[in-house]
């Protein structure tokens, strides 16, 4: 990870196939972030980009919704540092729907 | 997945939506309401709360308050009876940011009167109240209500803190009144104050057995050449008002099997003439006797008569939600009732007679109708 604010690094968002329609039928989306990248800059970028996105995985208080998950890598952002966790350059993020529901 | 067809219904045509916990469906008749199409579901997997056809002006817009578990909740609308749905941008229907609220749900949307006829309301949880000018393309905060200094106090009901019920004035005024669970009917007189309108609403689920609000209101209705008189259902008891609310008293603890149910509906011809669903109680929320009635009054709610003709009698234990039951505007008018079992059934004359329209449905949150223009 670059702490020195120096150019923008390359981060590839995965999106769950549900949400892929709202993003023109793309499965990843490749986004430029100046560092330090945080889950929540992630998903600000994603959600300026394709807002029907943006509102499914977050609330509008910023909240990410309950039953959606952000890895960050292989790893839950929810055990980590929720939105503010880094995302290490070359790590993908990836947005699913939580195992839930009746 | 193949998505449903539009409704078909043409003008004079009677629609019925159907609000599910798995998605909205459609019944359409024409207007002797014999022969019925059922359509859906739309919005697979998601919780259907809310839902209008709104006619004024001639339009025939569905507005669908859809939560889905995963992705949440939002407005969406068809201007074609379902054909295509518009996304709804993200601030159509959002707290603003200096709440710090989010909707959870979205539990009414109300068009109001056709004095008013692009004014929609929507009512939510956390219980808040939005209103749009433009017939449901945008939505804002009631910040006068938000505001009240009650609303820290207010508790939930069972389904959460919700908003579930708007009152409009048909005459296109500044007065207002919502059902908010469970905190009871707050009313505006001039657009901008509120104040808890709940005198003589008695509580015997709180020490105050008569509170200046907490009051958990299931459902409000009203006729519209008479919009002072209000029916209520409320957790115990049902009540009518005569001035908006100013005071309710207890109708019907003589004639109804339980004062216990969710909805309440006001017949749409006839002033004085409503209809409710008494469940056993607040312990056993089914049908009592396992018996299925719809009990109508036509004298203000001083007598209650059984309208069970075609109903289930036996082994008929259900539940109705306070959104789930409707009239249309036809007369006599068609009374519609949608179960947590799935099964709708439905009068053609005000309740004389019903029989079941369709069943197996994932369960009923709301019906709501209107007549093609």
């Amino acid at each position: 990870m670059r702490e020195d604010g120096g150019d923008a690094l390359r981060v590839v968002v995965r999106l769950a196939s549900p949400l892929r329609p709202f993003a023109g039928g793309a499965d990843r989306l490749e986004l430029e972030l100046p560092p330090p990248i945080t889950v929540r800059a992630v998903l600000d970028a994603v959600a300026a980009d394709h807002p029907a996105i943006g509102r499914r995985v977050r609330d509008e208080a910023g909240t990410l919704r309950r039953h959606v998950n952000v890895f960050v890598g292989a790893d839950n952002a929810r055990d980590l540092d929720d939105s503010d966790t880094l995302v290490p350059e070359g790590t993908e993020v990836v947005v699913l729907p939580a195992v839930s529901g009746g | 997945m193949d998505e449903p067809e539009s409704i078909a219904a043409s003008t004079g045509d009677v629609v019925v939506l159907l609000g599910t916990t798995k998605g909205l469906f459609a019944l359409a008749a024409g207007p002797e309401r014999d022969r019925w199409a059922l359509t859906g579901p739309w919005f697979r997997g998601e919780e259907i709360y809310a839902a209008a056809l709104d006619t004024r002006r001639g339009r025939t817009r569905l507005l669908v308050g859809a939560t889905s578990s995963h992705w949440g909740p939002s407005v969406y609308r068809s201007d074609d009876l379902g054909a295509s749905w518009t996304e709804p941008e993200p601030e159509t229907l959002a707290f603003p940011a200096d709440t710090g609220a989010a909707v959870a749900h979205v539990w009414q949307l109300q068009p109001a009167g056709d004095a008013q006829p692009d004014v929609v309301y929507a009512g939510v949880e956390p219980a808040a109240l939005f209103r749009s000018d433009d017939a449901g393309l945008s939505f804002r905060l009631d910040r006068n209500l938000w505001g009240h200094e009650h609303r820290p106090q207010w508790q939930p009901g069972g389904g959460g803190l919700c908003l579930h019920t708007v009152v409009t004035d048909p005459a296109g005024g500044p007065r207002l009144g919502v059902g908010i669970s469970a905190a009871g009917f707050y009313r505006t007189l001039d657009g901008t104050s509120w104040e808890a309108a709940n005198v003589g609403i008695r509580t015997p689920f709180l020490p105050d057995p008569t509170p200046v609000f907490g009051q958990c209101v299931h459902k409000v209705d009203r006729h519209p050449a008479e919009p002072d008189t209000l029916f209520l259902q409320h957790h115990w008891g049902v009540y009518r008002s005569d001035d908006f609310g100013g005071r309710w008293d207890e109708v019907g603890a003589d004639d109804l099997p339980s004062t216990f149910g969710f909805p309440v509906v006001a017949d749409p011809n006839h002033p004085g003439h409503a209809y409710v669903l008494p469940l056993t109680s607040d312990l056993f929320r089914c049908t009592p006797d396992g018996r299925f009635r719809v009990y109508g009054t036509t004298d203000g709610g001083a007598s209650w008569q059984g309208l069970e003709h075609g109903l289930p009698q036996e082994h008929a234990w259900l539940t109705v939600l306070r959104d789930a039951f409707a009239a249309d505007a036809l007369d006599p008018a068609g009374l519609y009732v949608g179960t947590r079992t799935g099964e709708v059934f439905a009068s053609p004359d005000a309740g004389a007679t019903w029989r079941e329209l369709t069943r197996h449905l994932p369960p009923v949150l709301c019906v709501k109708t209107a007549v093609m223009p």
